[in-house]
């Protein structure tokens, strides 16, 4: 089966990538190798349900904060920001609170 | 906004598609209110492939004349049999919400995973097995990548088979039932010709079967995000370096606006009568939230609910005994999927109870139950609503679930006071009962 088109064009944390139709926001968001929103206590988050339950993949689009990004695909011209910026190098350590 | 119909029906997973659809052949006016993009559930979920049972039925739908109202969210009851929904995408700063009046509600809300806390487990790329399985059919590219499956129940397979076959490297599949427990399940799906089979198509497809069984996961490691697993099984104890967890241990039932309409629940599930009928007048409810069972039950539920909910009771009589039969099965599900009571001691003190907050185990145990948990430690109070945590402390300390009250969800302030779209402002955006207020320290 032939991959479909990368036909949607939208930007993550202000960098300009495209994805097939279908796509969710939650899975273009870790194509761009970023997390989804820091936790209460600064730790990086990214996406645990899949399916709009955990809020976790929370994300702002289009300037509207707390849209879960599992639940909407992407579109044309979508601005996605993310509070986890892309992630640093794997220091190896688990991190402690 | 309100638009009325004979029968709402509350979620496109297999229950709710065949009640919608059932219902709508018989002439009546039917909508079908789903959160996700598309129609399906989780189990006949896109991008990838469909079973033809699946296929079947989204046909019947497409030809139908259902009202779909997908990607809309079901937040309040503001009145007798109305309910109010909120658009996901309702793009701009005033959202879109909308209320929608019925003679029948037929309530068919699914199941979610359970997630057991354990050191680690909030790293990005530690996800639920049905959450992996997601986010891959919506494009996460997932070929090439080490995937450690675990947790318990019969989605742990089928994740792994899926993504094995879009080009994972599955490093393990860990199944926390012992292997004796697992053998009786199995000796029971012998009398389940179609299950057993799903289930060979499952291993053959995974090649070499990595499954481990009485092992599971004790810490993730990694800074930013996931980069290996420590195991058990028994006393043996190892690491394995990995991409992604995927990890959850079956299935709970979404029960909370059943609770929130007033359904009786029985043992945690929605009690009903062979007709699927609730304790709340014209109110039904079928597929997962009334027990565990599977894609099959859920489709006879469906069904016999849609049918009867427009008068062809002798059609849904006839239905009755097929689903009588398959509650046996239910019960084996349940038994098999019993979780081991060493699982209660995998979170350590300083381990995240409650992701949404951070709440730690040591701020839990020394609580006596769930409300006096909310209240002393947040636990339980952000966006999730304890949707997460709460079935997690429900096996660690035993503890049972408040009352559920409006909005289900978060929701807008504009949605709850019925304001006309837009006229609370961009303050509308601060949501009910402060969830993503400042004081939660949260910014997006």
């Amino acid at each position: 089966m032939p991959e479909p088109a990368r036909s949607i064009l939208l930007t993550v944390n202000g960098a300009l990538m495209t994805v097939a139709p279908g796509t969710t926001v939650a899975a273009a968001v870790a194509m761009a190798a970023a997390g989804t929103r820091t936790s209460v206590s600064g730790d990086p988050r990214g996406p645990l349900c899949g399916m709009g339950i955990c809020f976790e993949c929370r994300v702002t689009i289009d300037g509207v904060p707390h849209q879960r990004s599992c639940q909407i695909l992407c579109a044309p011209g979508l601005s996605v920001t993310s509070t986890e910026r892309a992630a640093a190098a794997d220091t190896g350590a688990q991190r402690r609170p | 906004m309100k638009q009325h119909f004979d029968i709402l029906v509350v979620g496109a997973g297999p229950a709710g598609v065949a009640a919608a659809v059932c219902a709508s052949e018989t002439g009546r006016s039917v909508a079908l209110v789903d959160d996700n993009p598309a129609a399906g559930g989780q189990i006949w979920r896109r991008g990838g492939h469909l079973p033809e049972q699946a296929r079947t039925w989204l046909a019947r739908l497409d030809v139908s004349r259902v009202m779909r109202l997908q990607g809309w969210r079901v937040v309040d009851s503001p009145e007798p049999q109305t309910l109010r929904a909120e658009q996901n995408d309702g793009a701009g700063s005033d959202g879109n919400c909308a209320d929608f009046g019925y003679k029948t509600l037929i309530l068919a809300t699914g199941a979610r995973e359970r997630f057991l806390p354990f050191p680690g487990w909030t790293l990005p790329n530690v996800m639920g097995a049905g959450g992996l399985d997601a986010m891959v059919r919506g494009g996460l590219p997932i070929a090439g990548k080490r995937v450690v499956v675990a947790g318990t129940g019969p989605l742990l397979l089928a994740v792994a088979a899926h993504v094995a076959e879009r080009g994972a490297q599955i490093v393990a599949v860990c199944e926390q039932a012992s292997m004796a427990r697992l053998a009786r399940f199995a000796a029971r799906m012998l009398r389940e010709p179609g299950k057993l089979m799903q289930g060979a198509g499952y291993g053959l497809a995974m090649g070499p079967m990595r499954l481990k069984t009485g092992c599971w996961p004790v810490a993730a490691h990694g800074s930013n995000r996931l980069r290996a697993v420590t195991l058990r099984q028994g006393a043996k104890q190892w690491d394995v370096e990995c991409d992604h967890l995927a990890c959850g241990f079956h299935l709970v039932p979404n029960t909370e606006l059943p609770a929130m309409l007033g359904c009786r629940m029985a043992q945690g599930f929605v009690a009903t009568d062979a007709m699927m009928r609730t304790s709340v007048m014209q109110v039904y409810c079928v597929g997962e939230p009334t027990g565990i069972g599977g894609v099959d039950l859920s489709l006879l539920e469906g069904q016999i609910a849609g049918l009867t909910a427009a008068g062809r009771t002798a059609q849904a009589k006839d239905l009755a005994p097929r689903r009588q039969a398959r509650l046996g099965f239910v019960r084996a599900l349940h038994n098999a999927c019993a979780l081991d009571p060493q699982l209660r001691k995998l979170a350590a003190d300083e381990t995240i109870v409650c992701r949404c907050e951070d709440v730690r185990y040591a701020a839990l145990r020394q609580r006596t139950n769930w409300r006096e948990a909310k209240l002393h430690t947040r636990c339980g109070m952000g966006p999730c609503q304890g949707r997460i945590c709460g079935a997690a402390t429900e096996f660690l300390f035993g503890w049972g679930a408040d009352s559920v009250r409006p909005p289900v969800f978060p929701a807008l302030v504009s949605s709850l006071a019925n304001l006309p779209d837009g006229s609370a402002g961009a303050d509308a955006r601060c949501v009910a009962a402060g969830i993503f207020s400042e004081n939660s320290k949260e910014t997006a």
